[in-house]
């Protein structure tokens, strides 16, 4: 509903007219609104926060700051200590694992680890989901139909399934061209981005089926049939006309994108195909955690805390989507 | 040709292609089945192994073994078709657990992950189509905002969390439900909803967004010029439209559901398909791998195909023309 009706525009107060002529850019408008939406912005301010907060948490454990500091906040996420299973206290304050590492910068680190895949991840997806389904549900006929067999074709295979031999096949050639081309196999890094290929690559299509959806039934819409009868190009209709009256679907779903790829990379850290060991993401922390559930003793901050965290990530993550979401709305006449 | 013809004409030549792709793409892995013997095989037990499952010929004879298609002599040297194949309906020996075939393995789990991932799925709709609607018609209300609030929090809490959880206060603390297995229906209580509540916040969150632009189109200011009462606008006229979100995600997350969760499973113990799938890919396990493949995929087609037929049965312009 990208066009107006007349009774829409009738309703407006002139002054709206007046400078409804020298528009802002969507763009602008989208950022207006959305600072207005009060639990989105403060989830998304939060969430700049929390980033600045995870980038600057290695440094707390150097030796000029460390002193200045809580002892609490000083830990690094590889120091072993003989507090094992400790309790949350003044010394560990998120507690102590199996091996008396101090869990609250296990978090801390996890979470860094769980966003950088969740965006990346979640960014290859929508690049390749939206460029498919655009083109395949405006093209239509029998273009979209063999563009949507390839999708059902990949669909039809279980994700992890693709996952684990994506990652199993490219890890040696990866690792063999990064020695040649660096010297280095880059160890962690390299894996993580074999993670951001291999989720990528799996998470685009429900994308591509939806945007296809959309644009196969917005191409029929009047606006559409109007503005090919003014001789607009396909490259204008599709990304002036119809897409902009995708991007609210697209943002929803990427909020839904982004938790699924950050959950999907537990799920792979939890099987060993993740991140390398020393270091861990969320995921793994909490899988780390299930391990020790049992009936004579409850550690439960191994589960509450790092599950806290992946909760606390992904309401922020959802509540600035949903933000966003409304703010793009052009259906939305209530700016 | 009507459509739905076409469509189910197009699945046999799809179901080939993934087969061969799964074939393929699961052979490209490194690592073989034997990797992780107990006792480091010597290479004569390893080639006897991998002659006496046919890994040792070329690829396409072992394709065309494993669909059925393979004509060769036999110990006599007489020329005969090789026994079993896909399309006899035998997904062949399993590589990990050499007792059993793929069948058998299939046929013991499938029944468990169907029964918890269709009451996961009923758990998920049941709740979710109802509270997308009562938020959507609310949305100016406070009542809306929180339930869209909490609709938010569950697609927050996945399974990995909520079912440690879950366990640590319902089993673990308060004794109410069993830790973990498959026996009475108690048992199912917690992976349920470990399992479903998840996908009833995502379910609810389509609807929402489904019903919020059916309710702005124009046909709904017709309906309620013609004076229909309000349950009668959502459920008959908005509800057809602003149900095909969750339709669309319906299908592919029943199929999903159906074949089973590897975290809910592992979790809760529960010896169903989702456990297999993973380890069976990680072992390098072929047949397998390949049988659990297919059979995702014949559940996702029909599923798929369904969704397709209420898409068009729901929504009047595709009906009629």
């Amino acid at each position: 509903m990208a066009d107006p009706t007349p009774s829409r525009l009738a309703k407006r107060p002139a002054p709206r007219l007046a400078r409804a002529a020298v528009p802002l850019s969507p763009g602008r408008r989208a950022w207006r609104r959305f600072r207005r939406s009060r639990a989105g912005f403060s989830a998304a301010l939060l969430l700049c926060l929390s980033v600045l907060w995870l980038g600057a948490w290695p440094f707390f454990s150097h030796e000029s700051i460390a002193p200045y500091l809580p002892r609490g906040l000083t830990w690094s996420p590889l120091t072993l200590t003989d507090a094992q299973f400790a309790g949350p206290d003044r010394e560990h304050w998120f507690g102590t694992d199996v091996h008396g590492r101090d869990l609250l910068s296990r978090v801390m680190h996890g979470a860094r680890i769980s966003l950088v895949v969740g965006l990346v991840g979640a960014a290859v997806s929508v690049i390749i989901g939206v460029c498919w389904g655009a083109v395949a549900g405006y093209v239509g006929g029998r273009w979209d139909s063999w563009m949507m067999r390839v999708v059902d074709a990949l669909y039809a295979v279980p994700a992890i399934v693709l996952i684990i031999v994506l990652v199993a096949t490219l890890q040696t050639p990866l690792k063999a061209w990064l020695v040649a081309r660096w010297g280095t196999d880059l160890g962690p890094t390299a894996n993580l981005l074999l993670l951001f290929v291999g989720l990528g690559a799996v998470s685009w299509l429900t994308m591509a089926r939806i945007v296809r959806g959309q644009v196969l039934s917005l191409r029929e819409r009047g606006f559409v049939a109007a503005s090919r009868v003014l001789g607009a190009s396909h490259a204008r209709i599709l990304l002036r006309h119809i897409l902009p009256n995708v991007w609210g679907v697209v943002i929803v779903y990427v909020t839904l994108t982004i938790p699924s790829v950050i959950l999907y990379e537990s799920f792979l850290s939890y099987l060993g195909l993740g991140v390398e060991p020393p270091y861990a993401s969320l995921g793994y922390l909490i899988a780390d955690g299930v391990v020790h559930i049992n009936a004579i003793r409850t550690h439960w901050w191994l589960i509450v805390f790092p599950g806290g965290a992946l909760v606390g990530t992904l309401l922020a993550l959802n509540l600035s989507g949903d933000g966003l979401r409304n703010a793009w709305e052009p259906r939305e006449e209530e700016d | 040709m009507h459509p739905v013809i076409k469509r189910l004409a197009m699945t046999i030549p799809l179901l080939l292609v993934i087969s061969s792709c799964a074939f393929v793409l699961i052979r490209l892995a490194p690592g073989g089945p034997f990797d992780r013997e107990r006792a480091p095989a010597s290479p004569e037990i390893e080639r006897a192994l991998r002659a006496r499952y046919h890994l040792d010929e070329p690829l396409w004879s072992q394709y065309l073994r494993y669909v059925g298609l393979l004509w060769e002599r036999d110990a006599e040297g007489r020329w005969r078709w090789a026994a079993g194949g896909l399309l006899k309906g035998d997904f062949g020996p399993s590589l990990k657990y050499r007792n059993h075939t793929v069948n058998d393995l299939i046929a013991q789990a499938l029944p468990v992950s169907l029964t918890l991932g269709g009451i996961a799925f009923g758990l998920a709709m049941g709740l979710g189509i109802p509270w997308g609607v009562w938020t959507a018609t609310r949305r100016h209300r406070w009542s809306g905002f929180w339930g869209g609030f909490v609709a938010l929090g569950l697609i927050c809490v996945p399974a990995l969390v909520l079912g440690p959880l879950l366990i640590l206060v319902f089993a673990l603390k308060l004794r109410w439900l069993p830790v973990a297995l498959w026996e009475s229906p108690g048992h199912a209580v917690l992976p349920t909803v470990a399992l479903g509540l998840f996908f009833a916040g995502r379910v609810a969150r389509l609807m929402h967004e489904g019903m919020r632009e059916t309710l702005q189109a124009e046909f709904m200011v017709t309906a309620r010029a013609k004076g229909l009462s309000e349950a009668r606008i959502l459920i008959r006229h908005a509800l057809p439209l602003a149900i095909r979100p969750v339709l669309s995600y319906g299908g592919p997350l029943l199929a999903d559901l159906l074949t089973g969760s590897f975290v809910v499973e592992n979790l809760f113990q529960i010896p169903g398909i989702g456990v297999f799938m993973v380890n069976s890919t990680l072992s390098r396990d072929y047949p397998m791998v390949l049988g659990l493949v297919l059979l995702y995929a014949v559940i996702l087609i029909v599923l798929n195909l369904l969704v397709d037929l209420l898409y068009r049965w729901l929504d009047p312009r595709l009906r009629h023309g």
